[in-house]
């Protein structure tokens, strides 16, 4: 048998995906450069694959050309999935050191950045709420992806996962019944409307947008995990801006500060569950 | 063993694949690699979300080699048998070095075999062999073809002797495996390309 021949995989060499990739940068301004390459280059593969482009050649000249397909590009190659307090011992560890320190603050500002489709923000706000915080905190979730944010905002989600995002909950210290925040219709939940109350979604881009704000905590998971390091550099250097004086960074648990300038900015508050605090 | 002409290539790594009944396997064919090992081993095995570090603890008390669980941006070195962190993906990067990703569930899996194999046949092409144990999915089979077609050396566990036959089966299957052996020709396979590195580097 052959196997040379791959017929429904595109190759392309590294400086192919490069100049590729500049070239989105130079006409839309989304800078996909300081991506890690391997999670890029295979779903730019998967969207051809999908729209039946044969070449990286072809892709480009389809997305200078029609602004539609590159708005679809966009969000497929940017598209991150999450779930609802994903690693529980991470919510527990927010819950027992960082909520008490939070307390002590007459308002809170808290920045989820990357936040995808929002499982993680109403994640929050659901702990916010059981330590009696929630009426005095701001939550800015972001994310570079509209439709994200869209579907974030609109908290509607499959009910196939609630048994799941229920035991996490449970796992993560839940003080009540996950099942008290939503109300199911048909095969959707639908979270409460006033976990809503004091979130603001909004777009942006961190690999290309400022600070907005100044905030207690930051929650960044799984999302430097797509950068480089430079770009992952720059952003905790964002973070770092952003947060105030013993603010709170939280990370994804295979992300780290060791590769950044800013390491010796923060201080451990759980080294496992990778949560920091900024100390100059 | 069904075997094709055994040729004389260097191989730069190992990546294997394996699911269901996959601790046992994994314990008899790593625990007989020596511990100056001369490639990296690369393993996903399918794993639930809780107990993090169980599989790492456990192949540890039985193995000379470092277990270790795959960072990201973590340069991959011989002498490690890096195993993908659940609820992760785990690829390689042209240069050599990990990448961890939160993507969609590829075949049901995250981690997924496919995905490894795929990025890994990318990077080391003709100097990959790829190998796929014990597993009751079909998570696999694609990357074991994306190896095959990069020009690497492919081995399945023989679905008669494994603890579930059907992910090696849907391997063969695909028509790009070069070896199906019983674990302890896997094992034999593997001391070989080690000790074949290890006469080559010897030698120059």
């Amino acid at each position: 048998m052959d196997f040379s021949s791959a017929p429904n995989t595109f190759q392309y060499s590294q400086e192919e995906l490069r100049s590729f990739l500049d070239a989105i940068k130079f006409m839309y301004g989304y800078d996909f450069t300081d991506y890690a390459e391997a999670s890029v280059k295979r779903r730019i593969m998967n969207f051809m694959n999908v729209h039946k482009i044969p070449s990286l050649q072809d892709l480009s000249r389809i997305l200078l050309k029609d602004e539609t397909v590159f708005e679809t590009f966009i969000q497929e190659l940017s598209v991150t999935v999450t779930e609802m307090f994903r690693d529980p011992t991470f919510y527990k560890s927010l819950r027992e050191n960082v909520m008490v320190r939070l307390a002590t603050y007459p308002i809170i500002k808290i920045w989820i950045a990357g936040c995808a489709t929002g499982e993680e923000v109403y994640s929050i706000a659901i702990l916010l709420k059981e330590e009696g915080l929630l009426e005095r905190s701001i939550i800015y979730a972001t994310d570079i992806n509209q439709k994200s944010i869209q579907i974030a905002k609109e908290g509607l989600y499959g009910v196939d996962n609630m048994k799941a995002y229920t035991a996490n909950y449970n796992n993560a210290g839940g003080k009540h019944s996950l099942s008290e925040y939503y109300i199911s219709k048909y095969n959707s939940v639908m979270f409460d409307k006033s976990l809503k109350q004091n979130i603001v979604f909004s777009p942006h881009n961190l690999t290309v947008d400022k600070s907005f704000n100044e905030f207690q905590l930051i929650v960044c998971r799984n999302v430097l995990i797509y950068f480089n390091q430079q770009l992952q550099n720059k952003v905790i250097n964002l973070f770092h801006d952003s947060l105030c004086s013993f603010g709170f960074l939280a990370l994804g648990s295979k992300e780290s500060l060791l590769f950044t300038d800013k390491k010796s900015s923060f201080e451990d508050v759980d080294r496992k569950e990778r949560i920091f605090m900024k100390i100059k | 063993m069904k075997t094709v002409q055994s040729d004389n290539r260097i191989f730069s790594a190992v990546v294997m694949g394996v699911s269901a009944g996959g601790l046992h396997a994994l314990i008899s064919i790593l625990s007989k690699l020596p511990e100056e090992y001369s490639l990296p081993l690369i393993i996903v095995q399918h794993r639930g979300k809780d107990h993090k570090d169980l599989l790492e603890d456990v192949l540890q008390t039985k193995c000379r080699l470092k277990i270790k669980q795959a960072d990201e941006k973590e340069k991959i070195e011989a002498g490690y048998v890096y195993t993908a962190p659940s609820n992760y993906h785990l690829l390689i990067e042209q240069d050599k070095t990990f990448s961890l990703t939160s993507d969609i569930y590829v075949k049901h899996s995250r981690p997924s075999i496919d995905l490894l194999f795929t990025t890994a046949a990318e990077v080391y092409k003709e100097l990959l062999v790829g190998i796929i144990l014990t597993g009751a999915s079909s998570d696999g089979a694609e990357g074991i073809l994306e190896i095959k077609r990069s020009g690497g050396f492919t081995l399945a566990q023989d679905p008669q002797t494994a603890e579930y036959a059907y992910m090696p089966q849907a391997s063969i299957n695909t028509g790009a495996i070069d070896l199906i052996g019983t674990l302890e020709e896997i094992t034999s396979y593997l001391i070989s390309i080690h000790e074949r590195r290890q006469r080559n580097n010897f030698d120059h």
